[in-house]
């Protein structure tokens, strides 16, 4: 079965680790936060000024000033801090978050990523995406692993603007968890009951699948 | 006016001397902390040509949206512009001329020209058409480029508290990109929800010393939430 995205937040939640602080794009990287380990403490980095992302907010709680970088209104979580926009770039780019998770629409075995622009379709822009990407250390990419014609997303090489040049070094699908190095992509892990076959079908750059590829474990 | 009191009472004051084709730096992200009074107050004036500095431009019938319709913009400087049916349609007819700026670069570029200081250099866009024309330059091995800093000839701000000579508090994460747009600004405009006397607000909270602000206006907000997401029981 290919994951669901809340199944690859599940996946995702596992690479984190205690005192993190992290960074959770929009869409499926942002489920990750209702998957933290219950042992663990990290701390969510907003990049609109919120270091200390809280819960949802009751309807009695709801602050139209407290949203995160999703638009969404949100709580902030004891010990939160707020800060402008260029003192949040400043954590990011100065290389102080952990961890960066976010979307692509394609990432290729350069570990380049396109996730901000569709030309003549879809305007939507970068966001902080750029930034993430140029100053953080460790970027996990959640993606679904082929679009909705069954075209791959891991390709040799990005069609569409790039966010970023040789910067993903971890990649979580429906299908698989994925390291990108020396110009490949390395299968890590399986999604339960996906055969090796089938990724290899759906990854359009070139895979390396090692002896012994096992399912992930959720 | 007199001395460093910087309250006006209207609007028309607040934002007098905005004329076509200037160039506005705007805080907020999203419709979160977006001076709403002085935007509505831009539309009302029917100035043309403009070219605004924000990371967003509101949704088509608020915020920074509202201008699209007359076509008061000619240009945004922005990094994120996805939820504007408006704003989609005259950039691809061509009508709207968009610099996708990446958020941090946005934020650096206001802060940077505030600060008096024309370019910086940046890894962020390295190897993205945001690289294309401009300079590069490794340092360490690592490339970066060259990015210029954004003054503008207004900016507009929203902002919690001010008291009467300009000094501001902003809220929550109503802060965003307010306390560097307000450094940015020839003529800096700040609306509020409060204005106190002088001396009423502790020094070391404040986050805008009063030398950056020129105006200061009270207004009401209607502070419409964009994606209201509520805990699930």
């Amino acid at each position: 079965m290919s994951l669901n995205r809340d199944q690859i937040a599940m996946r995702v939640a596992q690479e984190l680790k205690d005192g993190y602080y992290v960074n959770l794009g929009i869409g499926i990287p942002t489920l990750v936060a209702n998957y933290v380990p219950g042992d663990i403490e990290v701390m969510l980095q907003s990049e609109n000024g919120l270091l200390g992302i809280g819960p949802y907010p009751t309807e009695e709680q709801v602050d139209a000033d407290m949203i995160n970088a999703g638009k969404e209104t949100v709580t902030a979580a004891v010990g939160a801090s707020i800060f402008s926009s260029a003192e949040s770039f400043a954590m990011i780019r100065g290389g102080h978050v952990d961890l960066t998770v976010l979307g692509a629409f394609e990432v290729d075995q350069n570990g380049n990523i396109a996730s901000y622009m569709i030309p003549g379709k879809l305007v939507k822009g970068m966001g902080g995406a750029m930034d993430l990407v140029a100053g953080a250390e460790n970027i996990i990419v959640t993606m679904t692993h082929a679009d909705k014609r069954d075209n791959s997303k891991l390709l040799e090489n990005c069609t569409l603007p790039l966010t970023g040049v040789g910067c993903v070094k971890k990649i979580v699908t429906n299908l698989a968890v994925l390291e990108v190095k020396d110009g490949a992509f390395h299968l890590l892990e399986r999604a339960p009951g996906i055969s090796v076959d089938e990724i290899q079908q759906k990854t359009a750059g070139t895979l390396v699948v090692p002896e012994h590829a096992p399912e992930m474990i959720l | 006016m007199s001395g460093f009191n910087k309250v006006v009472t209207t609007y028309q004051e607040a934002m007098a001397g905005l004329t076509d084709d200037m160039t506005i730096i705007a805080g907020g992200f999203g419709l979160c902390g977006i001076p709403e009074g002085l935007t509505q107050e831009i539309k009302n004036m029917r100035v043309k040509g403009l070219t605004i500095v924000s990371n967003n431009c509101g949704i088509d019938d608020f915020g920074l949206g509202i201008l699209l319709k007359d076509k008061q913009i000619k240009k945004m400087v922005s990094s994120y512009v996805g939820e504007n049916a408006e704003f989609e349609r005259q950039y691809l007819s061509g009508e709207l001329e968009v610099d996708l700026t990446p958020q941090g670069t946005l934020a650096e570029k206001m802060r940077a020209g505030g600060a008096g200081i024309p370019a910086f250099y940046t890894a962020t866009g390295v190897g993205t058409p945001v690289a294309e024309g401009k300079e590069a330059k490794q340092f360490n091995g690592r490339n970066y480029i060259l990015e210029e800093s954004i003054t503008g000839d207004f900016a507009i701000v929203k902002a919690w508290k001010a008291d009467k000579i300009g000094n501001l508090i902003f809220r929550d994460t109503a802060m965003n990109f307010n306390p560097m747009a307000a450094t940015a600004g020839k003529i800096t405009v700040v609306e509020v929800e409060e204005i106190v006397e002088v001396g009423e607000l502790n020094r070391n909270e404040i986050h805008t010393p009063g030398i950056y602000v020129n105006r200061i206006i009270q207004g009401t907000f209607e502070k419409r939430i964009e994606r209201l997401t509520l805990a699930k029981n």
